[in-house]
């Protein structure tokens, strides 16, 4: 009898031993993504990469508008609406009512978010002498430097708790774009204050106080970041109420955790794996159109493309559907712009210089040169969300450009020695692509081909044309979309008339989800949002 | 004794400098710029770029550099990271603990079974175990780890569905670190779950690191017992009429072992070596994937101090085996 009673409260403990040692269910509740690094902090203002943007400024913050997810389009988000003046210059922004910061254990928001939240965020960034500008450990504002937004904001001012005027020094229509940019994002000013109060006005930015959908709960360095659902939210509390990143650095390791349900969605997937992906049944893998583009830019102030007909000639000789098939896989399409399709003002009316390698040859003679050139074709090192395969790319152009006579030797630099020399203009040909980040066109054509981003180094074909860039900063300065889309159409015609690019490319991105994760949905900007996403209850 | 730790410890200073002067300089050979690191295709705004390097330091000569961050080190200061702009000795100490709990698990592994198995093959010398032994130590120790490591993972966490594929603990235990070690971790806070999981993530990093490991003793275990049995002392022992058990255990095996700890403590500097591949393939956050991210963005304080840190380690380690031979084997005099 003793011995049964024994043996009942030995499996008695035993079994609530294993209970307390069950995984509890990953219930309702705590959505995973695999996230391929750590952020570098968690300071929406500080840093430029996507991987910090996804952790910080997308989970936990709001800019005063933001994109609309999946598209490029501007919807109000901390303000309500805003007014553009006449001559474009002033900006005033109205406010949103009854926006609740976050709260942690050293704070506790006295009041809701207001125009002084505003002026503070953008004083920080502008002011030298703002009491916060200095940042922790020396920090310095990546993208509001970078931008230039200097010469563009003149000043910021309140003028009631919830209105706020914006004053420009041009006119610059793509400002509102801007202003939905991760760095633009909101920080609360008493919370600044308060943790300068109480001495440590450092903790201010390691320990991130927002009004986005998710608040911050712990980080643990290279591992996990965790959030809570805010139920303040004003666009009211999200669907999960845990969101975990799991921090995963290697592609192959993030696939297997994606298929044993260790994670709900994964970032950026290796290609080689997506038509494996596509056939489990257990997941769904979402596509979208990205916002880049891959092109082969001509240093238009060397010889021999300095003459347009040398350009148009490559251009003819180069076989972007092979490029396609072999080095996108088909994951992408032929690019015949120097913006993407989902952008507004796309000119799809644009005809692309047929793969004709004949007419090629004759353009060349035309130009002077029958028998062709030599000619360095400088191929990217790494790997970009435009680009799969840089190397691959340059042999296939290197055997095009051959038939009409164009010896191309193919050249490469690490990666950034390769950003750094571009920049001097010591390039002949060379691959290269960009991402856009504010979802305005003037985000390509500025940037990527405008006069100024000659000197800046960005502009890597060195192509700096007047009626271009007349049409391009007429655009910058002009209040409404459909006249701005006008002007941008014309220019598109004048870039590829004068062919300083072979465009080659836009690539498709892959997100890859669980089945049972529900409205996910694709952001246009390559971010990761988990705002409207839930959970299939388990069966 | 004395005189003798005195003497290897004076050559540590030395050991110190070349490792400093090599961690220097060989980060500042692969091409690549930290400043430029920092910003994508959009670029840098060139005066930030201008104050960004002069911030670092990095506007200045090479002798210049180095000398100013020979006379950080002396005060005691490895310098911050240049993209998270912590201090690199307090992210190399919150990361230290997870690559010693791997290394540690990595190391019972490889002892638990390379001694025994090389002992086997020792005893069955020119038989099938033998044979088995070396065969499958020479197939682990010629394996790349990452490999290894993604095989592992597809057929224990992917196809049987097994262990965890990667991390330190399922995402649901949120364990404050106390010690960092998260085995203790969960224990101190009770939670039987957490110390489960915990354990279950350590499996197959522990298997992926401790192979190598586990080769090199199995097959210094087999060679150094093969010589001691043939030691007239083990053959008396044997004819005094010993079993062979006890002869092998007792008599043989102490003996045996000194070059096998000597073997030991050379794998450590391995093991954190390894641990490099190993946490990158499992996202295990130690100071191996800390590293490796450290190179990429080169992020010259971070490589410098942590190589720096790492070969301490390995050198106070290496000081210690040194001592315990007078332990494993008191006939040993440091005279």
């Amino acid at each position: 009898m003793n011995a049964q009673l024994t043996a009942r409260a030995v499996a008695a403990a035993v079994a609530a031993l294993l209970l307390a040692a069950a995984p509890l269910a990953q219930a309702k509740g705590t959505l995973v993504y695999c996230s391929e690094g750590s952020p570098e902090g968690f300071q929406p203002q500080f840093f430029s990469t996507g991987t910090t943007f996804d952790a910080v400024s997308v989970p936990m913050f709001n800019r005063l508008v933001e994109f609309e997810i999946g598209t490029t389009n501007i919807v109000p988000a901390l303000a309500e609406s805003w007014t553009v003046s006449p001559d474009g210059k002033v900006v005033t922004f109205k406010l949103r009512k009854g926006v609740k910061f976050h709260s942690n254990a050293n704070f506790t928001p006295s009041r809701d978010f207001n125009a002084d939240d505003v002026v503070f965020s953008w004083d920080r960034m502008a002011n030298d002498s703002n009491p916060f500008h200095k940042g922790t450990g020396g920090q310095t504002y990546a993208y509001f430097d970078d931008m230039g937004m200097k010469n563009i904001v003149d000043k910021v001012e309140k003028l009631d708790d919830y209105t706020v005027r914006y004053t420009l020094k041009r006119p610059e229509a793509p400002f509102l774009a801007d202003m939905a940019m991760d760095f633009a994002s909101i920080l609360s000013k008493e919370y600044f204050e308060t943790m300068a109060k109480k001495g440590t006005p450092n903790a201010a930015d390691i320990f991130p106080i927002g009004t986005g959908a998710f608040e911050f709960v712990s980080y643990q360095k290279d591992a996990t970041i965790r959030y809570k659902a805010f139920d303040k939210h004003f666009r009211g509390k999200p669907k999960v109420d845990n969101l975990v990143y799991a921090i995963t650095r290697d592609a192959t390791a993030r696939y297997a955790k994606l298929k044993t349900g260790e994670c709900h969605v994964m970032a950026f997937p290796k290609p080689a794996d997506l038509d494996e992906m596509k056939k489990d049944p257990a997941l769904a893998v979402q596509q979208k159109e990205g916002l880049n583009i891959g092109y082969i830019a001509f240093n238009v102030e060397k010889k021999p493309f300095d003459n347009k007909l040398v350009r148009q000639a490559l251009n003819m000789a180069t076989n972007k559907d092979a490029i396609l098939k072999a080095v996108y896989q088909g994951q992408g399409q032929v690019a015949k712009n120097p913006i993407p399709p989902i952008l507004w003002s796309y000119n799809n009316a644009v005809q692309d210089y047929p793969y004709d390698p004949a007419k090629a040859k004759q353009l060349l003679a035309q130009a002077g040169y029958p028998n062709g050139f030599e000619v360095d074709l400088w191929y990217l090192p790494v790997t970009r969300p435009y680009n799969p395969d840089g190397k691959r790319m340059a042999e296939l152009i290197q055997a095009d450009w051959e038939k009409i006579g164009v010896k191309a030797k193919l050249v490469t630099y690490e990666w950034a020695e390769y950003r750094k020399r571009s920049k001097t203009g010591e390039q002949a040909a060379m691959m290269f692509g960009w991402s856009g980040d504010n979802g305005d066109p003037d985000n390509f054509f500025v940037p990527l081909l405008g006069c100024e981003a000659v000197k800046g180094g960005g502009n890597v074909a060195r192509w700096c044309n007047k009626s271009f860039e007349d049409l391009v900063i007429k655009a910058a300065q002009t209040p409404k979309q459909a006249d701005r889309a006008k002007l941008y159409e014309q220019a598109q015609v004048i870039f590829k008339e004068e062919a300083p690019w072979i465009t080659l490319a836009h690539s498709v991105r892959f997100d890859p989800v669980r089945k049972e994760v529900l409205g996910y949905k694709m952001d246009a900007t390559a971010h990761h949002y988990f705002n409207n996403t839930d959970l299939k209850p388990a069966p | 004794m004395l005189a003798f730790l005195l003497r290897r410890v004076a050559l540590i200073v030395p050991t110190f400098l070349g490792v400093t002067l090599i961690a220097f300089a060989l980060i500042r050979l692969i091409p690549g710029d930290p400043v430029e690191n920092l910003s994508g295709e959009r670029g840098m705004d060139p005066e930030r770029r201008l104050r960004l390097l002069h911030e670092f330091g990095l506007d200045r000569p090479l002798p210049a550099q180095y000398a100013e961050y020979l006379n950080q080190i002396v005060h005691g200061d490895l310098g911050t990271s240049l993209t998270t702009h912590e201090p690199v000795l307090r992210e190399f100490l919150t990361l230290f603990p997870a690559t010693v709990e791997l290394a540690f698990f990595a190391m019972v592994f490889a002892i638990v079974l390379g001694l025994p198995a090389g002992i086997i093959a020792a005893i069955k010398r020119n038989t099938v175990a033998d044979y088995a032994v070396m065969g499958v130590s020479l197939t682990g120790y010629s394996m790349p780890i990452f490999w290894w490591a993604l095989l592992l993972i597809l057929f224990f966490s992917v196809h049987l569905g097994w262990t965890p594929v990667s991390g330190r603990i399922a995402v649901q235990y949120d364990v404050q670190a106390a010690t960092g070690f998260m085995l203790i971790d969960t224990l101190r806070a009770g939670d039987f779950g957490a110390f489960r999981s915990a354990l279950s993530h350590l499996i197959l990093p522990s298997i992926a690191l401790g192979t190598i490991p586990l080769a090199v003793i199995a097959r210094m275990t087999r060679s150094s017992m093969l010589e001691v049995l043939r030691e007239d002392y083990v053959r008396t022992a044997r004819a005094k009429g010993l079993s062979r058990w006890r002869t092998v255990v007792v008599h043989a095996l102490r003996n045996a072992l000194i070059p096998v700890v000597t073997v030991i403590g050379l794998q450590v500097g391995l093991l954190l070596s390894g641990a490099i591949l190993t946490e990158t393939i499992f996202s295990w956050p130690g100071v191996g994937n800390w590293l490796i991210h450290g190179v990429q963005s080169r992020d010259y304080p971070v490589v410098q101090g942590g190589i720096l840190l790492v070969a301490t380690i390995v050198i106070v380690v290496n000081l210690l085996v040194d001592a315990t031979y007078g332990v494993v084997n008191p006939r040993i005099r440091h005279g």
